[in-house]
């Protein structure tokens, strides 16, 4: 263990993975709960056009990557809300456009592209300390905000007529939260990539659920799971030789498939 | 508001409504007033638009034509003085909340965002679920309860709000024969302890037993405030679903009408 504490990069990307759990287990508790892991899944994958498109211009493909994934989580929530029929294939169309327009640029770029993969599978061992940086503000920043509105939050996610019929400024909430998973989806992206990024976010999320009383008490218990998740992930794939982001989720994974087996196996168990 | 002013203002009153969905008018040329202290039940088929109706009270959905106010407001500003039960078909029944937060909810309202719940919140919280018999499961998880124990949760969050009216979709649906008596039961005390009642049911063998007067609705409103199931209420309204009406009633002519809409 102290040996691999001895690199700088293995530093720094346990670091990584501890400030990534704090976003992931609070914002992941509110996608599962207000059933919008789809829409993250489309505001992941949209946001690789904004890395095609910042290699193309030579700009830091994370500057575009937040700024694809902004524009989709608005865009997807502004459909999500407004569209009467089937948002979900206005979400999925976005998704793949996104995805495109991101390969076409990186068609485009002359040279190597090895660094466009690590946008797709993640590369948790690269985190630079600014990466560090900008993942505490983000999880500040998403922590505060759901503080702030943590019984409207709860109250939307369980019944969002009632809270329009309390007045709740219920559309704010929606594009403050989608907005807040744009933000948390950039910085996942670093460690798993984001073609895994749905399951880190949805499966603490949803081991909490399954055993839980309480959204607070999920978030908190997300949170630390998803610590597990990666730093066990990290040690597995350091151990074998293998890419950690993959490694991370099949860890996370098995632990959902163990979780679904103990609740099944044990349906009058309380709930805490 | 003060009362006095509220009292002579009904706490519905819809004059001439016509809305739907997609430009076709579910509930046409419907006129309703709610006065304090009334407990309505209004019957009707599915697709009838009882729910319509009730979302346009809540102004969760525009009227094409006519006019609702809620205590003489718009529904958008008076229906923070209306609790609302809804169908117990909208709720994830495995979302991992407490009885008492799910209680609770009944006391957001804009004034109260970044304010915490006080112990005053609290003090109304507990008070509601015991008007519902439910104050022992305060701590409870909402799924380890029955269906019925789960409608009178909803009930307690619309009356911890503290409304001049409850407003209630079918709030019997999915629960036993037992828990549906108790449940009217506890809607009878509330409206006895100064609560309107307006409920929608498909069921009206239940209803008829505890309302103040019945109405039904299947597009049009067959309602004048009066308990009995008129004869020509039934005539003009027949295309309620028979077997609704017919049950235990004295028209079982009615069954002879094949009229259903499902």
């Amino acid at each position: 263990m102290s040996g691999i504490l001895s690199y700088g990069f293995m530093r720094n990307a346990l670091a990584a993975g501890v400030l990534v759990s704090l976003a992931c287990g609070v914002i992941g508790t509110l996608v599962v709960l207000k059933r919008m892991v789809f829409i993250s899944g489309g505001v992941a994958h949209t946001a690789y056009g904004g890395i095609g498109l910042a290699f193309y211009f030579g700009v830091n493909p994370l500057l575009g990557a937040l700024a694809f994934s902004l524009g989709a989580s608005l865009l997807m929530g502004w459909a999500q809300r407004t569209t009467r029929q089937r948002p979900d294939t206005l979400i999925g169309v976005m998704w793949a456009i996104g995805m495109a327009i991101g390969i076409i640029f990186a068609d485009l770029t002359p040279g190597y592209k090895a660094d466009l993969m690590s946008y797709l599978f993640g590369s948790i061992l690269a985190v630079t300390p600014t990466d560090l940086w900008l993942m505490l503000i983000v999880d500040v920043i998403v922590i505060a905000v759901v503080v702030l509105f943590y019984k409207e939050f709860q109250a939307t996610a369980f019944d969002e007529s009632f809270a329009r019929t309390r007045n709740l400024p219920v559309n704010f909430l929606y594009i403050l939260l989608v907005t807040m998973i744009g933000l948390a989806v950039v910085m996942l992206m670093r460690v798993v990539g984001l073609i895994m990024i749905i399951a880190l976010l949805t499966i603490p999320a949803a081991i909490g659920s399954l055993f839980l009383k309480s959204m607070d008490k999920i978030m908190w218990l997300a949170t630390g799971l998803s610590v597990v998740f990666t730093i066990g992930g990290l040690l597995l794939s350091y151990a074998f030789n293998l890419t950690s982001g993959a490694t991370i989720i099949l860890v996370a994974g098995m632990a959902y498939l163990i979780a679904l087996l103990v609740r099944r196996l044990c349906q009058r168990c309380p709930v805490e | 508001m003060t009362t006095q002013e509220t009292k002579n203002v009904p706490l519905v009153d819809i004059q001439h409504l016509y809305a739907g969905y997609n430009g076709e008018d579910v509930l046409k040329d419907i006129s309703l007033t709610v006065q304090p202290e009334d407990f309505i039940g209004l019957i009707g088929p599915n697709g009838g638009g009882k729910t319509t109706l009730l979302k346009v009270i809540l102004g969760l959905l525009k009227p094409r034509k006519g006019t609702v106010r809620v205590m003489g407001l718009s529904p958008e500003q008076g229906r923070r003085f209306i609790g609302y039960v809804p169908q117990y078909t909208v709720f994830d029944s495995d979302f991992p909340i407490r009885v008492r937060d799910v209680v609770r909810m009944g006391r957001l309202s804009p004034k109260r965002l970044f304010k915490p719940y006080t112990a005053a919140d609290d003090a109304v919280v507990a008070a509601r679920l015991d008007w519902v018999e439910l104050g022992d499961l305060a701590d409870r998880s909402l799924k380890e309860l029955s269906g019925g124990q789960r409608q009178r949760v909803y009930i307690a969050r619309a009356l911890a709000s503290e409304p001049q009216l409850l407003l209630l979709d079918e709030p019997t649906i999915s629960v036993d024969a037992e828990a549906r008596a108790h449940i009217f039961d506890l809607l009878h005390e509330i409206n006895l302890r100064g609560v309107t009642i307006l409920l929608i049911s498909h069921d009206l063998n239940v209803i008829s037993r505890y309302v103040k007067s019945i109405g039904c609705l299947n597009r049009t409103l067959y309602y004048h405030g009066e308990k009995q199931v008129t004869a020509e209420m039934l005539q003009q309204g027949y295309n309620c679903p028979v077997d609704l009406i017919a049950h235990g009633l004295p028209h079982r002519v009615l069954a002879e009408h094949e009229e259903h809409r499902s």
